[in-house]
């Protein structure tokens, strides 16, 4: 589904990404971990070209991403994005957020947006939330609602940087199950997450990235129990 | 003390029209000033340099020479240049809404790059076109954190606007003159649209308050 083949990225001298090769299949959970600055968040943005790759590719369905002749914007409407911050929209009711981008992108009518959203806010929970603006939710329940508007859009793959690194400990596992039943349900996923225990029990594959380069990539059962490297052995220790 | 209002009595009626001529061409050239301002503020914004270039341009241009001096190469200067003999009202409008435009392209700059980036990359990642983007998710976030500015501009408009009466244009300043020189006695008609410029200022004021707090409703 997506295929990410000799991609390099650089911020001006800044090497960031190196040599960057991986295939995400249709339905799989990919978990990518590693130390921080250490590229995940970029390889993540490249991947919906919120970074421009310096070199190489990336594929999704078959078409290349970063090739000028491609519709950036449709691409977008495949890829669901969810961030460390969530970045609601804060002057937008909750049920706002999530009919507008459906409505204005896909020309959905007020009230088919309407319908699925309201299915999406009963997914996470949230239903009673609908006319409240953003501001007056918990991290967890932002996160939830910023879940649901990237849902709202159907995409086939959904991204995740970090979603719960800025919440209340009490409030990572409400977002956690929503993330979780989510995979259950069958959605492509990149998760870049801190939650071992979570990149163990969900991903169906760990990238271990460090230094801009993925150093080691392979089943959860095996990654926790016998990593290949000393760089992820290393950072295992630490982690866990 | 020599001061007796009792005299303007007669010319009360006169003096008050001059608030609607004032305040008529003082709002359209708001709205003009607004609308060119935000504009010319996307373009301040936007990855095209030579357009950018050109509307710093702009901006230095209005902000660097005088005000009255503009109104009046604006009234003399079009009818030499384009044998189009504009109204004073025409000139107002253009003048102060062109000039007001310029200082409004600031603040509104401003106010977009305060705007929190994650919100541009949240409907970047959701596939919304920019332009819907800017108009209806950046540009409302900044107006709620400018809207101080903004007011202070639309103010500082509100009592520029008494330089319109070098064009002969019968607003609030004019006919305090006109009527000063009627009465040999300038000062108690200077008093009166005084008041009504301050008077007209403290409604501006409200008004901001009043749409900052709808504004702020989502906090
Ligand atoms: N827009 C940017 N400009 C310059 N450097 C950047 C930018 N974004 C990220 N970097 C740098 O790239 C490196 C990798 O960052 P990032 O992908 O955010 O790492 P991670 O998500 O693994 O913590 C860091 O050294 C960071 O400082
Ligand atoms: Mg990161």
């Amino acid at each position: 589904m997506i295929k990410v083949e000799n991609l390099y990225k650089s911020f001006d001298d800044l090497a960031v990404l190196q040599n960057i090769d991986t295939t995400i299949n249709h339905g799989e959970v990919v978990a990518v971990i590693g130390p921080s600055g250490s590229g995940k968040s970029t390889l993540l943005r490249c991947m919906n070209l919120l970074e421009t790759p310096t070199e190489g590719h990336i594929w999704i369905d078959g078409e290349d991403l970063t090739i000028p002749s491609t519709n950036i914007l449709k691409v977008r409407q495949k890829i669901g994005m969810v961030f460390q911050h969530f970045h609601l929209f804060p002057h937008m009711k909750v049920i706002d957020n999530l009919t507008y981008a459906p409505m204005t992108v896909k020309g959905l009518s007020k009230n088919e947006a309407e319908v699925s959203a309201d299915k999406l806010l009963a997914q996470v929970g949230l239903s009673d939330k609908k006319d409240a603006y953003p501001n007056s939710l918990s991290g967890g329940q932002k996160q939830r609602v910023a879940i649901a508007r990237a849902l709202a859009m159907e995409p086939e793959l959904m991204l995740f940087d970090e979603p719960t690194s800025a919440l209340d400990p009490e409030m990572v596992k409400e977002v956690l199950d929503v993330i979780k039943s989510l995979a259950d349900s069958g959605m492509t996923m990149v998760v870049v997450t801190h939650e071992m225990g979570f990149a163990k029990e969900v991903a169906d594959r760990i990238i271990f990235m460090d230094y801009g380069q993925i150093v080691e990539e392979s089943k959860p059962e095996d990654f926790f129990s016998s990593a290949k490297t000393d760089r992820a052995r290393g950072f295992l220790d630490k982690v866990l | 003390m020599n001061l007796d209002f009792s005299q303007v009595v007669p010319y009360i009626p006169f003096i008050l029209e001059g608030i609607w001529v004032t305040l008529g061409f003082v709002i359209v050239a708001i709205i003009i000033g607004f609308f060119i301002g935000a504009l010319v503020a996307l373009v301040k914004i936007s990855h095209v340099k030579f357009l950018r270039q050109l509307a710093d341009l702009y901006t230095s241009i209005f902000r660097g020479t005088p005000l009255i001096l503009q109104l009046m190469i604006v009234y003399y200067g079009i009818p030499q240049l384009l044998e189009y003999d504009i109204s004073p009202f025409l000139a107002a409008i253009l003048t102060f809404g062109l000039n007001s435009s310029a200082y409004v392209s600031e603040i509104v700059r401003a106010g977009i790059q305060a705007v929190d980036k994650g919100q541009l990359e949240a409907a970047q990642a959701l596939g919304i076109p920019y332009r819907q983007t800017m108009v209806k998710i950046i540009l409302p976030q900044a107006m709620k954190n400018i809207l101080p500015a903004l007011m202070n501009e639309f103010i500082t408009l509100t009592k520029e606007s008494a330089i319109v009466s070098v064009i002969n244009y019968l607003d609030l300043m004019r006919r305090a003159r006109v009527v000063g020189a009627d009465l040999y006695s300038p000062l108690e008609p200077l008093i009166i649209v005084g008041v009504i410029y301050y008077m007209m200022v403290m409604v501006l004021t409200m008004l901001g308050k009043l749409l900052e707090r709808r504004l702020r409703k989502s906090d």
